[in-house]
C-alpha cells in the first residue's frame, strides 16, 4: 500500500462510506438479540449492590432447595429457607433471589415479618440457562446473608424460540 | 377476565400454629423475551405483585420478575393467631387483577 493513496472517486468514496453504515447497522441487529437474551453475572453483581447498599454481604444462613439437575427450565421448582429466629426483635425481613444468565438478573423479591413464622418460601423459576442461582435473605438487624445453587438446565426457557 | 385460583390452607389451626399456604394462580407470564411465530417479540405480560393480607395486616408481599415460570404457584407460612379471613391479591401487566379469600378457623 502507498504512504499517500490517492483520493477515490466520489462515486466509490460515498459507496464505500454508505457500505461501512450498513455494515455497522446489520452489526447492531445482529447484537440486539444476544443483549436481548442473556444477563451477564456482571448484571447479577449489580444488581445485588443495589439490594444490599452499603452492608456487608456474608455467605450462610441461606439454604436452596433446587434440583441439581433440571430437564425443563421452564420450570424449576425451588425453595428457600433462611435459618434465623422469628421474633418481633430477630426476624427476617426480606428474602430476594437473583440469578446469572436469565435475560434479567431479578427472579423474586419477598417482604416477611415477624408473623411469618418460618422463612421459608417455594416457588417455580424459570432458567434460560445452565447457571448459579443466588437467594440473599435480609435480617431485621440489617444484615445480609446470601446462599447459591448451581442448576444444570437439559432444556432451556425463554431461548429457544429466539433462534 | 377472572383467572383461576387455587388456595390451599388449613381450615383450622392452633394458637400459635405455624401454617403453611399455597397459592396457584392461572397466568401465561409471558416475559417479553420470547418471538413468535410473525417474527416479532411477545410483549411482556407479567404478575408483578401478589400481596396477602390476614385480617387486613399485611403477612406477606413477593414483587415477580419474568423469570417467574407460568401459573405461578407460590408458598409461604404464617403463625396462625385469630380467626378470620385471609385475602390474596394478584396485580400485573395490561391492568391484570384477581382476588381471593379464604377463611380460618383459630382454636
Amino acid at each position: 500500500m502507498s504512504a499517500d493513496p490517492a483520493p477515490l472517486p466520489a462515486g466509490r468514496r460515498s459507496f464505500l462510506i454508505r457500505s461501512g453504515q450498513w455494515a455497522a447497522g446489520a452489526a447492531i441487529v445482529s447484537l440486539l438479540p444476544a443483549s436481548l437474551g442473556r444477563a451477564s453475572p456482571q448484571a447479577m453483581q449489580e444488581l445485588i449492590r443495589s439490594i444490599v447498599g452499603e452492608a456487608t454481604l456474608q455467605p450462610g444462613k441461606v439454604r436452596l432447595d433446587v434440583p441439581p439437575l433440571v430437564e425443563n427450565g421452564n420450570t424449576v421448582p425451588l425453595t428457600v429457607s433462611v435459618d434465623s429466629a422469628i421474633t418481633e426483635a430477630d426476624h427476617v425481613k426480606a428474602i430476594h433471589i437473583v440469578n446469572e444468565k436469565n435475560p434479567q438478573p431479578h427472579v423474586i423479591s419477598v417482604t416477611l415479618g415477624p408473623r411469618a413464622g418460618k422463612a421459608q418460601l417455594s416457588i417455580r423459576i424459570k432458567l434460560a440457562d445452565s447457571q448459579q442461582v443466588t437467594a440473599i435473605a435480609e435480617m431485621s438487624n440489617g444484615s445480609f446473608w446470601s446462599g447459591s445453587a448451581d442448576v444444570v438446565v437439559t432444556l432451556a426457557a425463554c431461548v429457544e424460540d429466539l433462534k | 377476565m377472572t383467572a383461576r385460583v387455587l388456595i390451599h390452607l388449613p381450615a383450622k389451626a392452633l394458637r400459635g400454629e405455624v401454617i403453611q399456604i399455597k397459592t396457584l394462580i392461572a397466568h401465561a407470564m409471558e416475559s417479553g423475551f420470547r418471538v413468535g411465530t410473525n417474527g416479532n417479540p411477545i410483549p411482556r405480560d407479567i404478575i408483578t405483585l401478589f400481596t396477602c393480607r390476614y385480617n387486613g395486616e399485611e403477612i406477606f408481599r413477593a414483587e415477580l420478575s419474568p423469570a417467574i415460570a407460568s401459573n405461578p404457584f407460590l408458598s409461604f407460612f404464617t403463625t396462625a393467631r385469630e380467626s378470620g379471613t385471609l385475602e390474596f391479591h394478584w396485580s400485573g401487566d395490561n391492568g391484570f387483577v384477581a382476588t381471593e379469600t379464604a377463611a380460618i378457623t383459630v382454636e
